[in-house]
Formats: C-alpha cells, sequence, structure tokens
C-alpha cells in the first residue's frame, strides 16, 4: 500500500488528487489508480508502460529505478510515491 | 462551403480567426499547450486538436459545441513491444521508438464514412478511428511492411506521416506521403500498400539511392479536388507536379527566388494553379533576401509570378511549415502562417496579403471551416 501524490503541473491536465493505493510494486499501485482514473495513465507512462522520459517517480525520496516497468518496490505500508516533472526537457 | 474562418493550432494553443470579423481572432482555446494539428470534422462538425505535452505525451481532444469546450478522447496507441522483435533501426543507425512521439497530421475520411479519422504520426504510423476519436487501430498492412523500415526521419529525429489524401470520389483510395519515406498508394482502404513514385530524386543521399521512391523527403503532398489524378508536391530538393496520382513526377524546374519549402497548395478546380512559399535550402530555412514572398504558376509549372504585397521584408525570416499554407474548398481564399507567429489571408489568390497578427505563437497548422 502506498499514499500516491501527483505534480500541481499535471492536475491542469487530468484528474489526479492525492490517494491511497493497494500494491506492491510502483506498477502494481499505479494500476489500481489508473483503474479509477483512465485518462491519467497515459500522461505518466507510455503505451508501452514506461515511465515517461521527462518524468520522476520518488519511493520516499528514492527515484525510480525500473523506468521501463516499475517494478520498483514498495518498501513499507505506509510508503509514500511522488509522480513529479524531471527538470529536462519541456 | 462558405468559409466562416480559419482554425489556428500553434506553439501556445489553439486559436480562431473569423472572417466575417474581418479576420478578427477570438479567444484560444488550450493557452500555453503546444497544438501539433487540428481538424473540423466535415460529417460531425466536431473538432480535433492534437496536443504535444511535452513531458506527459501526446494527446487529442474534441470538441462537440464549436470549440466552446473540449473533452479529452482516446489516443493513437503503438502495438506492444515485442523484446524478440528486431528493433527498427533507420539508415542514420538511430533506433526509432514504438511509442507515440507526435500527431503530425488529422484527415476526415470519405463523407460517406461518418466520423472517420485518419492520424499521421511520429514515429512513422498510420492510424484510423472510426467513431471520432473515441478508438483508434493501427494500419498494421503498412506497418508491417518491410519497406517501412527504411523510412528515416528529416527535419523530425525520427520519420513521420504528415500527408494522407482521401480520394473524392473512391474512398477506399487512399495516398499519403511520408518525411522521409516517399509516397505509399492503397486502393483497398488501407488493407494493403505500394511505394508509388517514380521520377523524384534525392541529391543530398548516396547515388545508388537517390532514386529511390522509399526513401524520398517529401515535404507536402497535395492534390487537385476536381482532378484528383493531378497532384503537386513540394520535396526536399525542388517541386514536383504528377498528372497520373503520383505514380509518376516531373520536376519544376527554374523557380526564382528558390524551389525550396514546405509548404504546397492547389486550387481545388483548376490543377494547373498552385502555389509555394520558397525559402532558402536548406540548413538556413530562411525568406531568401529576407523578404516573404509567395509563388504562384498558373500554368502547369511553366512559370511562376512572386507576390510579397502584404508581406515583410527585408528583414524578415518567418518559416512557414508545411501544415500552415492552406486554401479553402472554393479556391478563394489563401491563409499562412510562419514560425516567427505571423499570420497573413490573401482573398484574390495570395496577389496581396492582410496581416492577421505578428504576434501569434509559432504556428505549426491552418485549418478552413
Amino acid at each position: 500500500m502506498a499514499i500516491v501524490n501527483f505534480t500541481q503541473n499535471l492536475k491542469r491536465h487530468v484528474n489526479c488528487p492525492e490517494t491511497v493505493s493497494e500494491g506492491t510494486t510502483v506498477a502494481e499501485v499505479l494500476g489500481k489508480v489508473f483503474e479509477q482514473e483512465p485518462f491519467l495513465e497515459g500522461y505518466i507512462v507510455d503505451e508501452q508502460g514506461a515511465l515517461r522520459k521527462h518524468m520522476v517517480i520518488f519511493i520516499d525520496g528514492i527515484a525510480l529505478k525500473d523506468r521501463a516497468k516499475l517494478s520498483d518496490p514498495i518498501p513499507r505500508e505506509d510508503s509514500e510515491i511522488f509522480v513529479m516533472q524531471a527538470l529536462s526537457g519541456g | 462551403m462558405k468559409t466562416s474562418g480559419l482554425r489556428i493550432a500553434t506553439r501556445k494553443g489553439l486559436f480562431f480567426s473569423s472572417k466575417k470579423n474581418n479576420w478578427k481572432l477570438g479567444e484560444p482555446s488550450f493557452l500555453g499547450d503546444n497544438c501539433s494539428a487540428v481538424l473540423r470534422h466535415p460529417v460531425s462538425n466536431a473538432i480535433y486538436v492534437a496536443l504535444d505535452h511535452g513531458h506527459f505525451g501526446v494527446k487529442l481532444h474534441r470538441s462537440r459545441n464549436d470549440g466552446e469546450s473540449f473533452s479529452e478522447t482516446a489516443t493513437p496507441a503503438y502495438p506492444p513491444h515485442d523484446d524478440d522483435a528486431e528493433p527498427w533501426v533507420d539508415m542514420m543507425g538511430r533506433t526509432i521508438p514504438d511509442s507515440l512521439q507526435l500527431i503530425w497530421c488529422l484527415e476526415s475520411g470519405h463523407a460517406d464514412q461518418g466520423e472517420r479519422i485518419w492520424a499521421g504520426t511520429i514515429p512513422g504510423g498510420l492510424f484510423r478511428s472510426d467513431d471520432g476519436g473515441d478508438s483508434w487501430q493501427l494500419i498494421e498492412s503498412l506497418w508491417d511492411d518491410p519497406q517501412r523500415r527504411k523510412w528515416f526521419g528529416g527535419g523530425m529525429d525520427f520519420p513521420g506521416i504528415h500527408s494522407i489524401l482521401v480520394h473524392p470520389e473512391r474512398p477506399e483510395d487512399i495516398t499519403i506521403a511520408v518525411s522521409c519515406g516517399g509516397i505509399w498508394h492503397s486502393d483497398d482502404d488501407g488493407n494493403s500498400w505500394s511505394n508509388i513514385g517514380e521520377g523524384m530524386e534525392a541529391p543530398y543521399t548516396p547515388p545508388d539511392v537517390a532514386n529511390d521512391p522509399g526513401i524520398q523527403d517529401v515535404h507536402r503532398l497535395t492534390r487537385c479536388r476536381s482532378y484528383p489524378d493531378q497532384m503537386w508536391l513540394q520535396h526536399h530538393a525542388g517541386i514536383y507536379r504528377s498528372e497520373d496520382a503520383g505514380s509518376h513526377w516531373q520536376q519544376v524546374e527554374n523557380v526564382k527566388p528558390s524551389s525550396f519549402g514546405f509548404a504546397v497548395a492547389v486550387h481545388p478546380q483548376n490543377p494547373d494553379t498552385a502555389w509555394f512559399v520558397p525559402e532558402i535550402k536548406d540548413e538556413h530555412r530562411i525568406p531568401a533576401d529576407g523578404r516573404v514572398v509567395v509563388n504562384r504558376t498558373d500554368d502547369g509549372g511553366k512559370s511562376f509570378s512572386s507576390f510579397s504585397n502584404g508581406l515583410p521584408g527585408p528583414m524578415a525570416y518567418d518559416l512557414v511549415f508545411r501544415h500552415a499554407f492552406e486554401i479553402d474548398q472554393r479556391g478563394e481564399i489563401l491563409a499562412m502562417g510562419s514560425t516567427t507567429g505571423s499570420l497573413w489571408v490573401s482573398e484574390d489568390g495570395g496577389e496581396n496579403w492582410q496581416t492577421i497578427s505578428n504576434h501569434l505563437p509559432p504556428i505549426y497548422a491552418l485549418r478552413f471551416e
């Protein structure tokens, strides 16, 4: 389980409130969120499920390692995931 | 259809210029967002706009209330990545991604086909929606064609489909153009494709491939609506005309100040009349002598007139991209938008131009409606 937060800049385009979601990996947690907000998925990952080039995800302050499949484990029951823009691109 | 105005897709929003208000600009939609393509669907009257959010990817939005509000639709998607499949590596040695980078053009299907939409994308995808954008199908017959792997990027990093021509009388007859990948034709509604276009030359490639129809850098392809076999194109290496629906091409020589450019428009009823926006090739990409001009031929390319009345220069460096030069359905009005945010309209065949704005964001695409 994890608490998931999204960058304010994303909220201009698509509904993405802070939410609590279940799962043992980042992919599983976000997959549950995307079930509730189907359009949100395409803003964060591409059609291959890879994290978009200029996005970054932190899990308890540690940057996501597996940008292709988002398989990084969720360390704790109260872990916090932050979905943010990288300071690149634009 | 009588023209009511002009829809303008820019780097920072979607604008509308109203003809009855002397082309005055209205309040923009998607202010701040990168709009890569726009379509007013002739059957449903819906407005479609393609967005490139950069960080957040490519999106498509639709309005069914004349642009008052938009809602997001489905987006074309490439097939699931196959780790065992051979990656698509272009002739430059670059690996082409299998994810959507840009919706480069949007076209409606034939009037008998409901709310069908075609989308040309980067990298090299042709997609079709038969439900107004609620779902999309990749045209796999083209995507799976081994010849498609010869395509490579031109000005863009990756190859893309920028021109989609649906035959005005035969809905199943579709011709597309690719930068860089030549011209492709289907006479069975996209189930099979042939690479056509004999006669084009790419002098910037090794001599043994310079005449290969499958690697030509067509910048923009267009056809005369009343005489659909009559086509014109702006190529990276010049201007070409075809009188057999794109099978064979003849280069138009000795065009002053230049035969380089991106945009082309043909009169909808008169195939001998076509317009071009000349630029200096090829690493410069600016107007010759800093003067923006529009070239028009009225005799099928034997001669050209250059018009500059109302256009800026010297010291003007506006570049007109391939989708930012349009003629209306009646052949009465031309519109032209530039990378430096200038927008002009001509109501006399391109001989005199009225400035609508010099201060818009970079203009990517125009559509009369």
